[in-house]
C-alpha cells in the first residue's frame, strides 16, 4: 500500500505543478504586457517587479509549494527509473533514503531562500 | 492446397542447450512450405527430417493451451496460430520468448511468471467456504457485471504479453501484464471478495504502478485480451482504495437453489432482448 500512496501523491503533485508552472509562465511571459503581478510596468523580470512579487506572501507560499511538488514529482520519477534496473532490495532502500535526504535538503534550502527573500523584500530590498 | 508447389523458407532457429552451450546460437534449416502451413508444422518438419534434437513446447495445436509461444520474426506469437507465409517471404527467425530464461532451444522457463501469478491470489475469494466446497445454489450476476471482467477470462497464460513488455525487459521483478490482468479479472468479479487480499502485492514497488502503458502486451495477445487496460483499471482501483473513495462492495449473494431464486432487488436487471 506504501507504493500506492507514493504514486497517488506523485499524480497529485503533477496536477499541482501543471497549474503552478502555468501561472509562473503566464506571469513571466505576459506580466510585462498585462501588468499581472508586475505593478511597476516594463519587464516582468525587472528588479522592481521581482521585489514587488517577493513582498507578496502569496508568491512566497506558491514558490515553496512549487518547489516541494516539483522535487517530490521529479525525485519519485528518478526513483522509479532506477528501480527498473532490477537492483537488490538493499540498494533500493539506500536509493530511497538518499533521495529522501537530497529532497529534504533541497527543499530546506529553497524554503530558506524563499522566506529570506520575502523578509528582505519587506525590509526594503537591498542589493 | 494439394498439388501446389512448395516454397522454400529458411528457418533461422535459436538453439541452446545449457548443459553444452555457453550461449544461444542460430542454426538455419531450409523447409519446404505450402500454403496453410503453420510455424509449428515447420518445426515438426525440421524435427522429423533435419534435426531430431530440436526442442520446443506445444500441446493443443489450435491456439488454446498457450504452450507454443515463440519469437517469430521478432514478434511474440503462437507457433500453432501463425501461418509461415503470412509472416515470412524467404526467411523466418524463430527464437524463444524474451524476458524468460531458456530451458532449452525454444522452451522458456514460465515458472517465475506463474509464481507472480499465484502471489496475486488468482481465484474467487469468499468467506462462505461451505458454499464454495459444496455448492447449493447459484451466484447471481447480471450481463453488465459479467461484461466487466469477461474479456480478461480469455487469457490463456501463454506469456506473450510478458515477452512483449518493455518494463519487464529491464525490471525482472515487475509482476507483468498477465498476473496483473488476472488480479483485475478477479477484482472486478462480483462474486469475489478478495480485493483487499490482492491490494498489497498489486500495489508493491514492482506492481501495477511500474506499468508505462506501452500497450505492447495488448498488441501481441493472441486472444484479444487487453492487459494494458486491465492494469490501468487496477491502478485506478488501488488509488481509489487508498483515498477511501472506492464504492463499498460485498460479494454477491447466492440464489437459493438452481432455478428457484429470484434476481436480487439490488442488482440491475439485464437489458431488454433485441432479437
Amino acid at each position: 500500500m506504501r507504493e500506492t500512496r507514493y504514486w497517488t501523491w506523485h499524480m497529485a503533485a503533477g496536477v499541482v505543478i501543471f497549474f503552478l508552472l502555468g501561472l509562473h509562465m503566464l506571469i513571466m511571459h505576459t506580466g510585462g504586457i498585462t501588468g499581472w503581478f508586475s505593478p511597476n510596468g516594463g519587464s516582468a523580470v525587472s528588479k522592481a517587479n521581482s521585489l514587488a512579487r517577493d513582498r507578496m506572501l502569496f508568491f512566497t507560499v506558491t514558490y515553496i509549494l512549487l518547489l516541494g511538488t516539483a522535487l517530490y514529482h521529479g525525485l519519485y520519477g528518478l526513483r522509479t527509473i532506477l528501480f527498473e534496473l532490477t537492483l537488490k532490495p538493499a540498494v533500493e532502500k539506500a536509493i530511497s533514503l538518499i533521495l529522501l535526504i537530497v529532497g529534504l535538503g533541497l527543499f530546506g534550502l529553497g524554503t530558506w531562500a524563499a522566506v529570506g527573500t520575502h523578509a528582505l523584500a519587506l525590509a526594503g530590498g537591498r542589493g | 492446397m494439394p498439388g501446389e508447389a512448395a516454397r522454400e523458407v529458411r528457418f533461422h532457429v535459436t538453439r541452446y542447450n545449457p548443459e553444452r552451450d555457453a550461449a544461444p546460437y542460430v542454426q538455419t534449416f531450409t523447409v519446404p512450405v505450402r500454403e496453410g502451413m503453420t510455424v509449428l508444422d515447420g518445426l515438426h518438419y525440421i524435427k522429423e527430417n533435419l534435426d531430431a534434437s530440436l526442442v520446443w513446447r506445444y500441446s493443443c495445436r489450435m491456439g488454446v493451451c498457450g504452450s507454443c509461444g515463440m519469437l517469430l520474426n521478432g514478434r511474440p506469437m503462437l507457433a500453432c496460430n501463425t501461418q509461415i507465409l503470412h509472416i515470412a517471404g524467404t526467411d523466418l527467425t524463430v527464437g524463444p520468448l524474451p524476458n524468460f530464461d531458456i530451458i532449452r532451444d525454444l522452451v522458456p522457463d514460465l515458472v517465475p511468471m506463474f509464481q507472480k501469478h499465484l502471489s496475486l491470489n488468482p481465484f474467487i475469494v469468499r468467506e462462505d467456504d461451505e458454499e464454495l466446497n459444496d455448492p447449493a445454489g447459484e451466484f447471481y450476476q447480471s450481463p453488465q457485471q459479467l461484461e466487466e471482467y469477461l474479456q480478461f477470462t480469455y487469457c490463456i497464460k501463454c506469456g506473450l504479453c510478458m515477452a512483449g513488455c518493455p518494463t519487464l525487459a529491464t525490471d525482472a521483478r515487475f509482476l507483468g501484464p498477465m498476473p496483473l490482468t488476472s488480479a483485475q479479472r478477479y477484482n472486478s468479479d462480483t462474486r469475489d471478495g478478495g480485493r483487499g487480499l490482492r491490494r498489497e502485492q498489486a500495489g508493491s514497488p514492482h506492481g501495477a504502478f511500474r506499468c508505462h502503458y506501452a500497450g505492447e502486451c495488448s498488441h501481441v495477445c493472441p486472444k484479444g485480451v487487453d492487459p494494458a487496460k486491465a492494469i490501468q483499471h487496477l491502478k485506478r482501483s488501488l488509488v481509489l482504495d487508498y483515498l477511501h473513495l472506492a464504492r463499498k462492495r460485498q460479494p454477491c449473494e447466492k440464489m437459493h437453489g438452481p432455478g428457484q431464486g429470484q434476481p436480487l432487488a439490488n442488482i440491475a436487471a439485464p437489458p431488454a432482448r433485441t432479437v
